[in-house]
């Protein structure tokens, strides 16, 4: 017995190993000459960069729901807060060279006659504490509907209303102007990070390979979780929550504790995905963004961390794929996947290699 | 006899949707005492335990555990204070394995970075191993809970809560589905668990509850109707009327 699950084990290791050092191959690729025939271009860079950060979201989802059962349809709200963390961060490093040239104040301040800087943007202009905000924010964020829902005993259906409705109302919120974010147009335009310009090839291989890196802690992060106690504990209250209570655990501050830590990582992926992309806006906390990251682990395998990586990548791909010639038939698609899924797949593409004998 | 808290119920009232489940329900249970409660369906006996574990809130009586004061305190709390509960149909983690189950169980700080940092000592894996040679468990401990036939699993969760080391233990229809070697079995390890912990078991199985041996508290409509050693209890006309009789 113990021979069939360290094969397992040693399975699982290798097919990440496979996928990191798969990773790293879009920027050397890219650094080749224009002429050589491998080279891989800027937008394949840039899109794998994109899928990376889409990945580490799905990880902190099924850190939460594949563990702990807690079903999230909000987490596009704290990737998209991690994100607006970092894009206040590229908004005041781009200094006096805006449109109107002011030395203080972004563009769409100026445009809407900002006498100063408001308090929430004080220091933002320094990135740990921008990359501090990035994490803090949504883990805040999740701490306290956390704490309001669990305590009250709200799981299920319900839960995952709420966290749609807080995702929804901050769509909104982030739509006004007066809100001092920018509005309907977010944040673009963007110069320079740690003093890199962002057009450079430099700086994109820099980006991806932070993004790789992070994907690589969140996973080793949430592998050690998952594996301790803990994990074993999350477990048990996704499947007889009560049942922990009488066995003296406070399941309350368990879920806390991993909506928040899930929170945080989706905080970072949103931190790296702006400057990757280079925008930054309300549509980010759109509703449907957080349901198709859902769809994600679903199809790649909950509960198990790899699946939830591949399942990133392969949606993705078949999303870039398809929108590329029919983006009318995605919603379709993603649709019809979550009904295969459901209906044939319920332990994802990871559960058809990994049967585990019963 | 060992030192401990003795439960002590009064006056207890419960009512759902105008059913009164308990009805100024008293009991009092001694340290170290094995009491066995039995009544008809409906008698009570289930929402007696919920009451007790802090699952359900009374609508007035008191309700102590020693000091405590069970109807403030939530289930997480009660079972702190050492008050481990077996439920009717076997409740455990299915995910997870046999041994997986124990160690959830096992008396051990219970805070959240306690358990992210948890290493399994060699105290505490000899104390499953224990737990599981004892409940006829150990050549299943690398299986998965919920394969385990509804015998084992009433066996793991008899274990679970001898994990839990409580000081007073809630145990409903423990034999249920088990066969009369294990009925006899099961019988034996809770008189031997009693005088070190109190024992409260909730049982349908007259035979059991003969083979126990000791005090019965018999429930009708929410209250107690008679009290006292089996052969007595099986005398009393009452008792005979609403239950035995039938």
């Amino acid at each position: 017995m113990p021979g069939i699950s360290a094969f397992r084990f040693n399975l699982r290791v290798a097919l990440i190993a496979l996928i990191f050092v798969l990773l790293l191959l879009p920027p050397l690729l890219n650094a080749l000459p224009a002429s050589h025939p491998l080279r891989v271009s800027d937008f394949v860079v840039a899109v794998t960069g994109k899928w990376i950060c889409y990945a580490i979201l799905a990880l902190s989802i099924d850190l939460a729901w594949g563990y702990a059962g807690i079903l999230s349809l909000g987490h596009g709200a704290f990737f998209a807060l991690g994100g607006y963390a970092m894009g206040m961060h590229l908004m005041r490093n781009i200094g006096n060279r805006g449109v109107y040239g002011h030395p203080v104040l972004p563009d769409f301040m100026v445009f809407l006659g900002y006498k100063e800087l408001p308090w929430y943007w004080l220091g933002f202009e320094y990135f740990p504490f921008a990359m501090l905000m990035a994490l803090l924010v949504p883990g805040a964020l999740a701490g306290l509907v956390g704490w309001l829902a669990f305590r009250s005993r709200i799981t299920g259906v319900y839960l995952s209303i709420i966290t749609q409705a807080m995702t929804y109302a901050l769509m909104l919120a982030f739509f006004r102007n007066d809100m001092g974010f920018g509005g309907n147009n977010g944040f673009t335009d963007f110069k320079d990070l740690l003093g890199v310009p962002l057009n450079t090839p430099s700086a994109r291989a820099g980006l991806y390979l932070a993004a790789l890196g992070a994907l690589l802690i969140t996973l080793l992060i949430s592998a050690y979780t998952v594996q301790s106690k803990f994990g074993r504990l999350l477990i048990a209250i996704r499947d007889a929550e009560s049942r922990v209570r009488f066995l003296g655990y406070d399941v309350t501050a368990f879920k806390l504790f991993v909506f928040v830590l899930s929170a945080m990582m989706a905080g970072l992926a949103g931190a790296l995905y702006v400057p990757i992309v280079g925008i930054i806006n309300p549509g980010e906390f759109s509703p449907g963004n957080s349901i198709e990251a859902v769809v994600w682990v679903a199809f790649g395998g909950r509960g198990t961390l790899i699946g939830a990586i591949l399942g990133a990548f392969s949606v993705n791909a078949l999303k870039t794929w398809l929108t590329s010639f029919a983006p009318d038939l995605w919603l379709l698609v993603l649709g019809g996947l979550f009904i295969i899924v459901t209906l044939f797949l319920p332990r994802g593409l990871i559960g058809l290699g990994w049967r585990r004998r019963s | 006899m060992k030192k401990g808290a003795s439960l002590y119920l009064d006056g207890i009232t419960v009512t759902f949707d105008g059913f009164r489940a308990l009805n100024n329900l008293s009991l009092i249970v001694e340290p170290g005492e094995l009491r066995a409660v039995i009544g008809p369906n409906g008698a009570g006996k289930t929402t007696m335990m919920d009451v007790i574990t802090g699952k359900t809130k009374p609508d007035s009586g008191t309700a102590r555990f020693g000091d405590h004061d069970l109807t403030r305190l939530d289930e997480t709390r009660i079972a702190n204070l050492g008050i481990g509960r077996k439920f009717q149909k076997p409740t455990m983690f299915d995910a997870l394995t046999v041994f997986e189950n124990l160690e959830l169980a096992l008396k051990a700080p219970r805070g959240t970075l306690a358990a992210l940092h948890w290493r399994l000592s060699g105290e505490a894996r000899d104390r499953i191993e224990e737990v599981m040679a004892e409940t006829g468990l150990m050549d299943r401990a690398k299986d998965r809970a919920g394969i385990l036939s509804h015998g084992q699993r009433q066996w793991l969760e008899i274990g679970m809560l001898l994990m839990q080391d409580p000081e007073l233990l809630l145990v409903d229809e423990p034999v249920a589905g088990m066969t009369d070697q294990e009925t006899e079995h099961t019988a034996e390890l809770l008189r031997r668990i009693a005088g070190k912990h109190s024992v409260v078991v909730v049982e349908h199985d007259l035979e059991f509850v003969r083979a126990l041996g000791r005090k019965v508290t018999v429930l009708h409509e929410g209250s107690v109707l008679s009290e006292g050693p089996i052969e007595q209890v099986q005398e009393d006309p009452r008792v005979i009327d609403v239950y035995l009789g039938r």
